[in-house]
């Protein structure tokens, strides 16, 4: 589980964050929604370790991440599994390589051992036969499945993903969708993506936070999001016709 | 931000270098790597440019020397000197800060635009260690080797050029080698190429791993660590003369 207690960051003396508390419960898949600008990335990178909050505590199971110790922090940082928006895969590695990096770097391994998980995770992702190629040889999409098999190669606690439907086509959106819900349940990782996705809201959301200019101004499931009088999440959330008509259609049938 | 600023953070990520690696492995490979990136492709314009350059100082030291006083072999003599003392490891050093200095600043800068180095330090990696250490020793060894196969194809480019154009015999052009022959300035030659390859390393590092925005920033990078790069391979190389020669 993770706890965030008043989270405070700025940058040169603008307040990004503002004083943000939320709960991120494990085997659930939470989502951090809000228009550009609204401090989502700050937040996941300030959850990551990324950036260092100003003032408020992040507990990961209780372990407050800003009074480790050095030796905890390398613990807790391979505790962690994180897709980045680009994928951020070592371009000069193969498939293979990026996946087998954190197992070379912090297990004991032999070579056959790590092979065997990097096999299973890619076979995980449903990316069985792209062990020897580069990422310049592959789609958006297998990156971004490249990218969750390393992010879960070491068995991670927490998974962070930065909006990973990015560029993709609706389909292997939902793909991807699937296999981050899929992959949190069975593992019972504690799962937060940051996303503009409202697909993704409407189909992995079990917890949602909306963020406003720096500020939580809402949070709920995706069942909440239709019901919501939340003025500021209607205007985000159904700012295009087609969602209107699904909240409009969701709401009648309720009647 | 200013110049002491710049000069404060490359030393704060000079101490964020200097770790023991956390993989003695996976350093090594990275190593290895980097030798053959940094040093191997870079012998085909070394050797290029020291055989050509070594003709020239030849060539134009014969035809400035036309007192039949002066003996022949001062040719040999000032080649030697010329390509030992500055062209091998001076000249040279600005030639590999442009070519492997941009490379430097080019890839670690996209590596972080593209959030690679983000994702290594996500998992607990030191990435300036794991990312600039290997390029630091694998120039400060492998260079040495380098500009010394630069000054024996300099100095045998322009034995050459005298054998070839008949402006000087091959032996007046050897005995002028042999001449007042220092051990010493070989010593000078490498110690000012292992500083000027520590600052082929770093400095171009420290431009690309602070680069922030997206390609264009990643290129402005690049060109300003070759800048700098040069610059302070000149001032070094001016303060090293007068340390080390007077």
């Amino acid at each position: 589980m993770i706890e965030i207690n008043n989270l405070h960051k700025g940058f040169g003396g603008v307040k990004v964050l503002k004083g943000i508390s939320t709960t991120f419960l494990p085997g659930k898949t939470s989502l951090i929604i809000g228009e550009s600008g609204s401090g989502k990335t700050v937040f996941l990178k300030s959850l990551i370790g990324l950036h260092a909050p100003e003032d408020g505590t992040i507990s990961f199971d209780g372990r407050i991440n800003t009074k480790f110790t050095q030796k905890e922090k390398q613990q807790w940082r391979q505790e962690i599994g994180m897709v980045f928006q680009g994928s951020a895969l070592f371009d000069s590695q193969t498939v293979e390589d990026n996946v087998m990096f954190p197992l070379k770097m912090f297990t004991n391994k032999m070579h056959d051992e790590m092979l065997e998980r990097v096999n299973f995770v890619l076979k995980r992702v449903n990316l069985e036969n792209s062990n020897h190629k580069l990422p310049a040889e592959l789609s958006g999409g297998m990156q971004k499945r490249v990218a969750i098999a390393r992010a879960i190669v070491m068995n991670p606690k927490y998974l962070f993903c930065d909006e990973p439907n990015s560029g993709l086509d609706p389909r292997t959106a939902i793909v991807i969708d699937q296999l981050i819900q899929e992959i949190t349940d069975e593992y019972q990782i504690t799962t937060v993506i940051n996303t503009h996705d409202m697909n993704s809201v409407m189909e992995i959301g079990e917890k949602i936070v909306f963020l406003k200019n720096g500020r939580k101004a809402w949070e709920g499931t995706s069942e909440d999001v239709f019901k919501t009088d939340n003025e500021a999440v209607v205007d985000f959330v159904y700012s295009s016709n087609l969602f209107k008509k699904v909240r409009e259609a969701y709401l009648n049938e309720k009647k | 931000m200013n110049y002491l600023e710049h000069t404060g953070k490359y030393f704060i990520m000079l101490g964020r270098v200097f770790k023991k690696p956390q993989r003695t492995k996976i350093f090594y490979e990275f190593f290895i790597k980097e030798i053959e990136d940094l040093g191997l492709k870079s012998l085909g314009i070394i050797m290029f440019i020291s055989f050509f350059i070594g003709g020239v100082i030849a060539l134009q030291t014969a035809l400035n020397l036309d007192n039949p006083f002066i003996p022949k072999s001062l040719i040999g003599f000032a080649a030697k000197r010329s390509i030992i003392l500055e062209f091998a490891p001076t000249f040279c050093s600005i030639i590999l800060a442009g070519k492997v200095g941009s490379y430097i600043a080019s890839s670690i800068g996209t590596m972080r635009v593209t959030e690679q180095i983000d994702a290594l330090e996500v998992m607990g990696i030191n990435a300036l260690n794991q990312l600039v250490l290997p390029k630091v020793l694998a120039t400060v060894l492998f260079y040495p080797f380098l500009i010394s196969l630069g000054m024996f194809l300099g100095i045998f480019g322009g034995w050459l050029t005298g054998v070839l154009s008949g402006l000087f015999s091959g032996a007046d052009y050897i005995e002028g080698i042999q001449t007042d022959f220092n051990p010493f300035l070989l010593s000078y030659a490498i110690i000012k190429t292992v500083i000027f390859a520590f600052l082929i390393a770093t400095v171009p590092s420290y431009h690309g791993y602070y680069v922030k925005g997206g390609s264009i920033a990643v290129g402005k990078a690049s060109t300003q660590a070759v800048v700098w790069t040069t610059i302070l391979i000149v001032i070094t190389n001016y303060f090293l003369t007068q340390m080390l020669l007077t």
